[in-house]
């Protein structure tokens, strides 16, 4: 094979070459699930990235519709014997990707304006939203075209949005002072849910506090490779919680618990934020981790309500990977509904959503989304509790396209308010 | 050196690979082949022309025949965890991975057996049918990702194989596409007796190395998962006491579900990736687990643990919970891939010893590691003798490749001097082909290949393995990419 000339460095070859190609990861990635094409496989992947790398393979359409085609699931990582910190090597790799080589102008579009201007800004979210909204209300939706179609099914029929107060005072006397992440998306979409988690955590005898002048945690820059833009999220973000002088920073959104745990190793490089990053991430806890250990469930499980529904839950791609958090949700879940708990069967493959995917990746998005459908009515539960908005939205819409009028997807957080408060 | 070119492929028998299982499920482009160019075992590259997604029989079937027609190679693949280079195209040809065939078709509680597709991973099966007290026996380290099918190829298996038995143990029988892509079945139906008659070709079959053809579906048996397991993790100063323990416990009757021992370097390096708990001090951590009936496990396992005791064992630790029990498998499981921590290739044996003979291997592992200047970690199924040196090398270095395969070499002749073999589940593949000859005798070897032309006349299916004189791929792509 021809060599190219090789582009400048952007793998760390350390963390590259971690991967000693055993093909462990294969089983747990979705999109190889789907398409049994070892391209779309962790192992594969890195492959490519190193073959990129080496000047083996130039960049082009194939190197990088398989690039774009990765979820950043990170289901790769958690099973990953080696150790292999694929998220890293995908992010740089997405880097690299933005900045020498030119995508249609429809992707454009979506990357720069939608995902970048809009979605990490609330106010702008809610104004882009308003025609969408309006064009659901109406039902045009048969006038837009294919792509525009599929994107505007995400949405809920009707925005929810909520601006939380400042500060809400623990119920009891005050065990711990946490900041909560209020998050893009939850602020426009889950307004009610950002409350509920605000109330259980004040049952938890927590003080909380959320300043006003916090923005985006920078995860839907970093996925894509807009790494120095994260970076600014993150800095803007550590100074902003830093003056509260919290014990615990606490978020509800699976995806940008991930990011906010890793502002240490986004600004690892950085002499002036290295450690306060660190000190940051080394606070963020999710929800459901706080929830636990302020009151730990009983092990024993009740009986469920025989006329109860039954209930499952759906593990997060960044609760479960990453941040490997898969037993506080279930067992908070498990507690309320006992018996009428079951397990979903694949719960940790990734729905399709992951961040702003199901626009930029519609087709492979859908895939997915009708894969998990099919298990979570396989189960025949009427409720799934999950703890990310993109799982939601993305969930909601599936359901609603399979007819299931009668399953309903619910955050945890709104969940337990609803079946403790 | 033969000069003989690797495959060529026109556009139209592409196209009409294109037609049988659709252009989307071909994957032909040079980006898209490249990670297809080795298994798990990376000493080795070659492309194959193209890698086929066939989606049932029928198409597996109708691409067979198309290869027949214009007598090209084919080259069977699951998820491609061979670690003996078996799925290497070593000439090229069409690749046909089973990935997309991954159902469970059918579970048949009553026969306790089920019926699922070549490409089903290992692993899903025994997810399937646990709530009911059932499990698929053969349990290889990469039970999470191999295919059944590579399973069948390769007769693997794992930690539990020395009371549970291998792959061919548990699978009754199977649909597989002959060379000339005639459809047959071999062993047990779906919806058969147990009991065939004739000779049993599906025996004959498996550990085949996708050498008689390409398998579509298999019947495996499920067995009864045991009521209550004992699982011991016993420290020792040295592999050679923790050997001898194994001869004891053997002796004394016992036979475990499995015994597993990691050396000091694996056991340092699996406690850096997992934090289970090991001692990063001991020569050897001795993993004996034992399985059946609740009523006399308990004096079993007092048994196991006096053995261990008197073979100068430091500590002998029992899992407390079903959880610590998982965590400690999976420590074990995932060893391999641990080693990753520590260097970025590895070459891998699994030569096999008399039991009694461990002690004098692993010395000799050692030596040799001294002299090749590589590390060579070591965990392996001590129970049955198979060992499995990990020798670590860097391939961006040739000279490190170069000691690393001779490192191997040393060790498996050495295995069939103290009157073992050369490979207890890995198989031959491309790697281990000069020591079929050492191995065997030249009537030996006669008489299988002409079982292989019985299934396979033109000797198109996974060609160059195992036989020696086979091509090496060296002989055709004289000058490789280094890295990658
Ligand atoms: C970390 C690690 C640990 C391992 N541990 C073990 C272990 O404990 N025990 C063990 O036995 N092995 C082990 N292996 C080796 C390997 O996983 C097994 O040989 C496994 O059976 C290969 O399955 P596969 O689906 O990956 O097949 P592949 O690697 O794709 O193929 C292996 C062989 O099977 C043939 N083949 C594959 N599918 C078919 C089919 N449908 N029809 C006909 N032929 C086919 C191929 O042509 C090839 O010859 C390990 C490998 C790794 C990387
Ligand atoms: S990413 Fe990890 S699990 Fe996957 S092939 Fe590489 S080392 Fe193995
Ligand atoms: S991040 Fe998810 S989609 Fe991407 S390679 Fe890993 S498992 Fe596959």
């Amino acid at each position: 094979m021809n060599t190219i000339t090789p582009p400048p460095a952007f793998l760390d070859p350390a963390r590259a070459l971690a991967c000693i190609h055993c093909g462990l990861c294969l089983s747990s990635c979705p999109t190889y699930l789907e398409t049994g094409n070892e391209n779309d496989s962790p192992r594969g992947r890195i492959y490519l990235m190193r073959a990129l790398q080496d000047g083996r393979v130039a960049l082009g359409d194939t190197v990088a519709h398989h690039i774009d085609q990765c979820l950043g699931c990170r289901a790769c990582e958690a099973v990953c014997p080696s150790g292999v910190q694929y998220g890293e090597l995908l992010e740089h790799t997405r880097e690299h990707l933005e900045q020498h080589f030119s995508r249609s102008l429809w992707q454009r579009f979506l990357r720069r304006w939608v995902i970048e201007k809009v979605f990490p800004f609330p106010e702008r979210m809610e104004l882009a939203l308003l025609p969408a909204w309006l064009i659901k209300g109406w039902r045009l939706e048969g006038l837009l075209p294919q792509f525009a179609r599929e994107a505007l099914s995400l949405l809920p029929a009707a925005p929810a949005p909520g601006r939380l107060p400042e500060f809400c005072p623990a119920a009891e006397p005050a065990r711990a002072r946490v900041g909560f992440v209020s998050g893009c998306v939850m602020t426009v979409l889950f307004g009610p849910t950002n409350e509920a988690s605000v109330r259980l955590l004040n049952r938890a005898g927590c003080d909380v506090f959320t300043p006003v002048g916090q923005g985006c945690c920078g995860a839907l820059y970093a996925h894509s490779g807009q790494l120095e833009q994260a970076r600014a999220c993150a800095r803007h973000n550590i100074a902003v919680f830093e003056r509260l002088q919290l014990d615990t920073i606490v978020i509800n959104a699976a995806g940008c618990g991930s990011t906010l745990k890793e502002y240490g190793a986004l600004l690892r490089e950085d002499p002036e934020w290295a450690d306060r990053a660190r000190a940051f991430s080394s606070r963020v806890r999710d929800l459901t981790e706080v929830l636990v250990a302020a009151a730990p469930p009983s092990a024993s499980l009740r009986s469920g309500d025989p006329a109860g529904a039954r209930v499952t839950y759906h593990d997060a791609c960044h609760l479960a990977h990453p941040q490997r958090i898969t037993k506080p949700p279930r067992d908070l879940v498990r507690a309320r509904a006992g018996t009428n708990f079951v397990e979903l069967p694949e719960s940790d493959v990734c729905c399709g959503s992951a961040g702003s995917y199901n626009l930029t990746e519609p087709a492979m998005a859908a895939r997915l989304q009708r894969r998990k459908i099919e298990n979570i009515l396989k189960t025949g539960a009427k409720v799934v509790v999950t703890t990310n908005p993109g799982c939601l939205l993305q969930i909601r819409a599936g359901l609603r396209q399979a007819g299931a009028m009668d399953v309903e997807a619910v955050h945890i957080a709104d969940y337990l308010d609803r079946v403790s408060g | 050196m033969t000069t003989e070119s690797p495959t060529i492929l026109s556009a139209a028998v592409l196209d009409a690979l294109g037609e049988i299982v659709g252009r989307d499920n071909l994957v032909y482009g040079p980006e898209e082949l490249l990670v297809y160019e080795c298994d798990a075992y990376t000493i080795e590259k070659q492309l194959p022309n193209v890698v086929v997604l066939p989606r049932n029989t029928a198409e597996v079937a109708a691409v067979v025949r198309l290869c027949a027609e214009h007598s090209l190679p084919i080259i069977p693949r699951g998820a491609g965890t061979s670690l003996s280079g078996t799925v290497l195209a070593v000439t090229g040809g069409v690749m046909i991975a089973l990935t997309r065939m991954n159902r469970i078709l059918q579970i048949d509680y009553r026969n306790r057996r089920a019926l699922v597709e070549a490409g089903c991973v290992n692993a899903w099966i025994t997810q399937a049918v646990k709530a009911r007290g059932l499990f698929y026996a053969p349990d290889p380290s990469s039970q999470s990702a191999c295919t059944i099918g590579g399973n069948v190829a390769t007769n693997s298996g794992g930690p539990h194989t020395l009371k549970y038995g291998v792959t061919t143990n548990h699978v009754l029988g199977f649909e597989m596409v002959l060379p000339d892509g005639e459809v047959c079945w071999l062993g047990t139906r779906p919806e058969g007796g147990e009991d065939v008659a004739g000779f049993d070709l599906r025996g004959a079959f498996i550990g085949c190395e996708g050498m008689f053809g390409v398998v579509t579906r298999v019947l495996v048996g499920l067995s009864r998962a045991p009521q209550s397991f004992k699982t011991m993790m016993g420290v020792f100063e040295s592999v050679d006491e923790a050997s001898q323990a194994v001869s004891d416990i053997i002796a004394a009757g016992m036979v475990p579900g499995a015994m597993e021992m990691m050396d000091q370097l694996i056991t340092q390096a699996v406690e850096a990736a997992y934090h289970f708990g090991f001692p990063l001090d001991a020569g050897a951590v001795l993993i004996i687990e034992l399985d059946g009936l609740a009523a006399g496990l308990e004096r079993q396992a007092a048994r196991v643990i006096e053995i261990c005791r008197a073979n100068g064992a430091r500590e002998v630790r029992l899992a407390k919970t079903e959880a610590e029990r998982l965590e400690l498998w999976k420590c074990r499981k995932r060893a391999f891939g641990a080693i990753g921590r520590l260097s970025p290739n590895f070459l891998t044996q699994d030569g096999v010893v008399p039991r009694s003979k461990l002690p004098e291997i692993m010395r000799f592992i050692r030596a040799c590691s001294e002299r090749q200047g590589l590390r060579i970690p070591n965990v392996f199924h001590a129970g049955d003798g198979n060992i499995h040196p990990l020798i670590l090398y860097d391939e961006r270095d040739p000279e490190q490749v170069r000691r690393a395969l001779a490192a191997g070499h040393e060790i498996l002749a050495k295995c069939v001097e103290l009157g073992g073999s050369v490979s207890g589940e890995h198989g031959i593949g491309v790697e281990k082909i000069d020591f079929m000859a050492i191995q065997f005798t030249a009537a030996d070897l006669a008489a299988m290949q002409m079982l292989r032309r019985v299934f396979d006349p033109g000797q198109r299916c996974n060609p160059h393995k195992m036989f020696p004189g086979s091509k090496r791929c060296s002989d055709f792509a004289p000058k490789k990419q280094a890295a990658a």
